[in-house]
């Protein structure tokens, strides 16, 4: 329906300045933490790794984002542990 | 203390820095206040010819602080806005001609006479800008709805912050409504929503803007202009006054509720 409208007011849904938002809020995330995407996945393989030597991942479901909180950055790490069924 | 001390910057050039402090200059001595603007862009001078002073200049900045001449010598009166004075920058020298010190110590003195002290900033966030910005006790950050435009301002907050000067207000011109109508131009919600800081005043795209800098009479002298509205609206804001932002995204805002509304009951339904 609302693309209905937006369609009948000659809205495009996918205009250029959804796109502009959306690239703008990437590239900030960068600018601001002064940390290429490159250099973000590396830092991310790094704690993987070091909380692989003492518990085990479940490394399909990890999640790890930069997130903007008003002009504050938050790395939210979301980092499912692997339950081991055989014990027990 | 006297003086509030603002400063205009923007990180990328040709968005309207110098339109904006000419047009606030203007619009806040036609206010009465006592208002003192200076162009810090030193080589590239620009403020004299927006506010039609470009001819009667004698003495700038860099002679100010290089002892040539008193500071009430480097001050040129505007004839239509008696209350207003422009120290212009110097044409054939370069940033380094002047400190972020003697900043500091220009605007000291004309603190304790005036009420407002305007500083038009270079662009870019080297030596112009730390000079333009060492004195202020506010910075009004302008942009455009354009993704360089907003990058660059991200960019100028951030070292605002770091400088203890931030994170400023932000002004954003040269909006198209009917681009961002169409979905086009990313409109002021999404800009405010990018950089997260407070908004002070959206100007409309606006040939008198042109017009009136084709004649060096700024458009917020100008009753019939609708971006000299805006700026007598910042200009109000700025001494405390509660106005609202103009309506230019009034219906655009309608519209989305709308569309809301029914994508809303059209959930229920299904």
């Amino acid at each position: 329906m609302s693309s209905l409208i937006d369609r009948l007011l000659g809205r495009s849904s996918t205009g250029s300045a959804k796109i502009a938002k959306e690239r703008l809020q990437l590239v900030l995330v960068h600018d601001r933490l002064d940390l290429s995407p490159e250099k973000l996945k590396e830092m991310e393989e790094e704690i993987l790794a070091v909380i692989s030597k003492y518990v085990q991942i479940d490394r399909e479901n990890v999640e790890i984002t930069v997130e903007q909180r008003k002009r504050d950055s938050w790395l939210v790490a979301d980092i499912p542990l692997a339950v081991d069924d055989s014990r027990g | 203390m006297g003086a509030r001390v603002i400063t205009v910057t923007s990180g990328k050039g040709g968005v309207g820095k110098t339109t904006v402090t000419a047009n606030l200059s203007v619009a806040l001595a036609a206010l009465n206040k006592k208002v003192v603007a200076i162009d810090a862009d030193i080589g590239l001078r620009n403020l004299d010819v927006i506010l039609g002073l470009e001819n009667r200049i004698v003495y700038d900045l860099v002679d100010v602080v290089e002892g040539r001449c008193k500071l009430r010598q480097a001050m040129i009166k505007h004839k239509s806005y008696p209350d207003l004075y422009l120290i212009p920058a110097a044409q054939t020298r370069d940033k380094t001609a002047i400190s972020p010190a003697d900043m500091v110590d220009i605007a000291q003195k004309l603190r304790e006479d005036y009420d407002f002290i305007l500083i038009d900033s270079p662009a870019g966030i080297e030596r112009g800008f730390r000079n333009a910005v060492a004195p202020a006790d506010e910075v009004l950050i302008v942009t455009n709805p354009e993704v360089s435009a907003v990058r660059d301002a991200d960019r100028i907050i951030g070292l605002l912050e770091a400088e203890e000067k931030g994170p400023g207000q932000l002004i954003l011109n040269r909006l198209k409504m009917d681009l961002v109508k169409r979905g086009e131009m990313l409109s002021t919600n999404d800009v405010v929503e990018i950089l997260s800081i407070k908004i002070i005043g959206v100007v409309p795209e606006d040939e008198t803007v042109l017009t009136s800098s084709n004649k060096g009479e700024p458009a917020a002298g100008d009753p019939n202009s609708k971006a000299g509205q805006a700026f007598r609206n910042i200009a109000r804001r700025l001494l405390g006054e509660d106005v609202p932002l103009m309506a230019l995204d009034q219906e655009q805002s309608f519209l989305k509720r709308l569309s809301r509304l029914f994508s809303g009951n059209s959930a229920g339904m299904g």
